[in-house]
C-alpha cells in the first residue's frame, strides 16, 4: 500500500490546464484514483463534467488512452475496450497487461448508467468502475439524480410552496453493485484519501469487476465554498451520511467507524442547497433525514457483523 | 485443375456466421433480436467449440452492443456485431458515434419492420432510418450476397482511404432464414483477402496514449470533421468498386455498386433493393418474352449512393418505377425514391418516374405485382408525365 511519500512520486495521470471549478471535487477523486493505479492503464469516462472539462479539443489532460462516447455506456464502452485487450493478448498483438478503469457521475450512473454498469459488473470484465458522485446532473445544471439525498434543492427539485426540494431519499447504489455476485464493492471519500487509495489498489488486484463510489463534493450544485470541499466530504463520513465501506466477495466491512458520531445537521447546515431545511417548518425533514442516515448505518452495521 | 466449389444449402444467417468465423474478428458484442438471433446462436457453437479466436461478449443491450463495439474497436481490435429492427433504433445513436470516431465496424442488419405495432418480419424501414448514420449500407439479395458482402464489407470499412463503419443488410426471414444455395470460399482465401487488421491510434499503446471522442467547443472543429467524413464517403465508393473487384478474382462472382439486367436497351426499368429483385427478374423474364422491353436496376450500395452511375443507366429510359420497402411519412415517396429523383434532377431529360411503397411488415410481393407496375409505366410513358406519383403494391385499400 502505497504512502503519501510514494504516491507524491508518482507522475500525475490527470495533468493540470482542464476546466473544471476551482473546489470541484472530481478532480481531487480522480487525482488520486490515477495516482493509486498500475500502468499500463486504459480509462473511459461517461459524459459530465469531468468529460467536456479536461478533454476540450485539442487538448486533453490525460496521461494515458482515454475513450468517451456516450453518457449511459462508459461501464459498456470499457467492457468492449477489455475485451479487445484479452483478445489481442491471447493473439500475441499486445504485450504488456494493461488495466482499466471507467469514470461516471452519478447521473451517468445511478439513472442512466445503471444498466451498463449492472451488465460489465455481471459479466465479470476486469474493469474498475469509480462513480464520482456529487448527488445530482451537475454539468447540465445541477437537475436531480436518483442520487440526490431528500430535502436538497436542485433546478428540477426546486424549493417552492408546495415542495420543499426533493421528495424522497435516495438509491443506494453501492448496495446494487455489491448485489452482483463475484465483484469487489467499496465507498470511498476524497476526504479519507489513504483508504481510498487502497481500495483503488485492491480493485486493480482483483481479479473480476469492481466499484468504488467515491463522494466529489460540487461548490456549484451543493453551494459550498470551494475551499471547504474536502472538509465537507469529511464531514459527510463523521456524520454517516457516506460511510465508508468494502464488500469483498459478499462479505461487508466498515472501514471508518467515527469516534463521536455527528448529527447530520453538521453536513447539512454548511450547505446552500439545504439552506430551506433549517426553516421553523422543516424541522420534521431534517429528522426524515437523520432518520434515513441512522437506518442505513445501522444496516450497514448488521451487515459487517454477519 | 480447378478446384471443386465447395456449395452449401444453408440459410443466409448460417452462412454470415460462417463468414465471420471464417473472418475471425477479435471481439463480437452482441444481443439476440428476431431475425437475427441464429447468427449469434451459429456463431457461438464456433465459440464454443474453440475455433474462433473471438471474444464474444453477451451484452445486455443492444446499445451496449455497439458501446463496446466502438470501444473494442477504438482499442485496436477487429470488430464485428449484428442486430435488427429495434435492436438498431436502440443503438441509434452509437452508431453516429461509431462513424464518427472512424471505427471500421461490420454489422450485419436483417432488415426488420420497425414497432408499432411490433412485426418482426421485413421490410426497410429500420437501415432506411440510420442512412444519415455515416454508415457504409451494402443490399443483399439472397444469402450468397450475404456471405460475400459480410466478406467484402471487412475489407472496404478497414480500407484507410475508408475507415468507416459498413452494414451488411438483408431482408429478414425471406433471406436470413430460408435455406438457400451458397457458395463458400476456402478458409485461407478468405483470411488472405481480408488480411491482418491495422488499428489506427489504439488506445492500447502505452507509448502513444490517445483521447478518443473529445469535447468540441463551439469555436471548434465539429463542422470540418462532419464536412471530412463526407469526403470519405465518397471516396469509399471507388474502393467499393475496387474491392469487387478484388473480389470477383477470388470468387468469380461480381459486384459493383447496382446489377443491371436487361437495362441497356430498357424502355421501362424497375429499381429495387433486396429479396424482391428476385421476383423481379422472374416478372421482367416473362414481360420480355411478350416483347416488353424492361429492365432491372437492383441497387447493393445505398451509402454512399451513386448518383451519377444511377442517372447514367436510367437516362435512356421512358420510365422508371423505383421500390420502396419503407416510407418517411410526410414526405414524398421512400427514400430509395428520393435519391433517384436527386440523380435524376440534372439530367437534361429525364424519364418519368413513379414510386412504388411496398412489402411493409413483411407484405408479400408476386410477379403479378411487377406486371401492373410495368402496365403503369407504359401508360406513364405515353403520357410523358413529370408529376412525382407515389402508390403502393398489394396493400389493402
Amino acid at each position: 500500500m502505497a504512502n503519501l511519500k510514494d504516491l507524491s512520486k508518482k507522475r500525475e495521470g490527470l495533468v493540470g490546464g482542464h476546466r473544471l471549478c476551482a473546489g470541484c471535487g472530481e478532480g481531487i477523486a480522480v487525482r488520486q484514483v490515477l495516482l493509486a493505479a498500475p500502468r499500463p492503464l486504459v480509462c473511459a469516462v461517461a459524459t459530465g463534467c469531468l468529460e467536456v472539462s479536461t478533454t476540450v479539443y485539442p487538448y486533453t489532460s490525460w496521461n494515458c488512452s482515454l475513450i468517451h462516447t456516450a453518457f449511459e455506456n462508459a461501464a459498456a464502452t470499457l467492457s468492449g475496450v477489455e475485451t479487445a485487450f484479452e483478445a489481442l493478448k491471447a493473439r500475441g498483438k499486445v504485450e504488456k497487461d494493461f488495466h482499466f478503469i471507467a469514470f461516471g457521475g452519478d447521473g451517468g450512473t445511478y439513472d442512466i448508467g445503471l444498466q451498463a454498469l449492472s451488465g460489465a459488473l455481471e459479466r465479470g470484465h476486469r474493469l474498475l468502475y469509480v462513480c464520482l458522485d456529487n448527488g445530482a446532473y451537475m454539468n447540465t445544471g445541477i437537475q436531480r439524480s436518483g442520487a440526490t439525498p431528500l430535502g436538497a434543492w436542485t433546478t428540477t427539485t426546486p424549493v417552492g410552496k408546495k415542495e420543499p426540494g426533493k421528495l424522497g431519499w435516495r438509491k443506494n447504489l453501492t448496495a446494487i453493485a455489491a448485489a452482483h455476485n463475484g465483484t469487489y464493492v467499496a465507498q470511498a471519500s476524497i476526504s479519507h484519501w489513504k483508504d481510498l487509495t487502497q481500495k483503488v489498489e485492491k480493485a486493480m488486484a482483483f481479479d473480476g469487476p469492481s466499484f468504488i463510489n467515491v463522494l466529489t463534493p460540487c461548490p456549484r450544485g451543493w453551494r459550498t465554498k470551494e475551499a471547504q470541499t474536502v472538509r465537507i466530504a469529511r464531514l459527510a463520513v463523521e456524520t454517516c451520511y457516506w460511510p465508508l465501506f468494502e464488500v469483498e466477495n459478499g462479505k461487508w466491512q466498515v472501514n471508518f467507524q467515527p469516534r463521536e458520531k455527528k448529527p447530520v445537521e453538521e453536513w447539512l447546515k454548511l450547505q446552500g442547497r439545504f439552506k430551506h431545511l433549517f426553516k421553523e417548518e422543516n424541522q420534521p425533514l431534517r429528522e426524515k433525514i437523520q432518520n434515513y442516515v441512522d437506518a442505513e448505518w445501522e444496516k450497514l452495521l448488521a451487515l459487517s457483523s454477519l | 485443375m480447378t478446384a471443386r466449389k465447395k456449395v452449401a444449402a444453408i440459410t443466409a444467417n448460417v452462412a454470415c456466421a460462417y463468414a465471420m468465423r471464417q473472418i475471425n474478428p477479435d471481439v463480437v458484442p452482441a444481443y439476440p433480436i428476431t431475425p437475427q438471433t441464429t447468427i449469434m446462436e451459429e456463431f457461438s457453437t464456433y465459440v464454443a467449440d474453440g475455433i474462433v479466436n473471438t471474444r464474444l461478449v453477451r451484452v445486455e443491450s443492444e446499445h451496449s452492443a455497439m458501446s463496446a463495439a466502438i470501444g473494442a474497436s477504438a482499442a485496436g481490435a477487429r470488430v464485428m456485431t449484428a442486430t435488427s429492427s429495434q435492436g438498431l433504433a436502440l443503438m441509434w445513436e452509437m452508431l453516429y458515434i461509431a462513424s464518427a470516431l472512424r471505427l471500421p465496424i461490420v454489422m450485419q442488419n436483417v432488415n426488420r419492420a420497425l414497432s408499432a405495432p411490433i412485426n418482426i418480419h421485413c421490410d426497410h424501414s429500420d437501415s432506411m432510418g440510420a442512412r444519415d448514420s455515416g454508415w457504409i449500407q451494402l443490399f443483399s439479395e439472397n444469402a450468397q450476397e450475404a456471405y460475400d458482402n459480410t466478406i467484402q464489407a471487412v475489407k472496404i470499412a478497414e480500407d484507410m482511404r475508408v475507415r468507416l463503419p459498413a452494414m451488411v443488410l438483408y431482408d429478414g426471414f425471406i433471406v436470413s432464414h430460408a435455406i438457400d444455395r451458397v457458395e463458400l470460399l476456402d478458409d485461407q482465401v478468405v483470411k488472405d483477402f481480408v488480411g491482418e487488421f491495422k488499428p489506427v491510434y489504439p488506445l492500447l499503446d502505452e507509448e502513444n496514449p490517445v483521447t478518443v471522442g473529445p469535447f468540441d467547443s463551439l469555436n471548434g472543429y465539429y463542422f470540418e470533421f462532419r464536412r471530412m467524413q463526407e469526403e470519405v464517403m465518397k471516396r469509399a465508393k471507388g474502393v467499393i468498386v475496387k474491392v469487387g473487384e478484388d473480389f470477383r478474382r477470388i470468387s468469380g462472382r461480381s459486384y459493383g455498386l447496382f446489377e443491371s439486367y436487361q437495362t441497356e436497351d430498357a424502355n421501362y426499368i424497375l429499381i429495387v433493393i433486396g429479396s424482391a429483385a428476385g421476383t423481379a427478374r422472374v416478372a421482367i423474364d416473362s414481360l420480355r418474352q411478350q416483347g416488353i422491353k424492361v429492365g432491372l436496376l437492383k441497387l447493393r450500395v445505398f451509402r454512399p449512393f451513386p448518383f451519377e452511375e444511377i442517372a447514367k443507366t436510367l437516362s435512356s429510359a421512358k420510365a422508371v418505377a423505383v421500390l420502396d420497402r419503407s416510407l418517411s411519412p410526410g414526405s414524398q415517396g421512400g427514400p430509395v425514391f428520393q435519391e433517384v429523383c436527386s440523380a435524376l434532377y440534372s439530367l437534361e431529360s429525364r424519364p418519368a418516374i413513379v414510386n412504388y411503397i411496398y412489402g411493409l411488415g413483411g407484405r408479400d410481393i408476386e410477379p403479378a405485382h411487377f406486371f401492373k407496375v410495368v402496365a403503369d409505366l407504359e401508360d406513364l410513358a405515353e403520357q410523358g408525365s413529370k408529376e412525382s406519383i407515389v402508390k403502393y403494391l398489394n396493400l389493402r385499400e
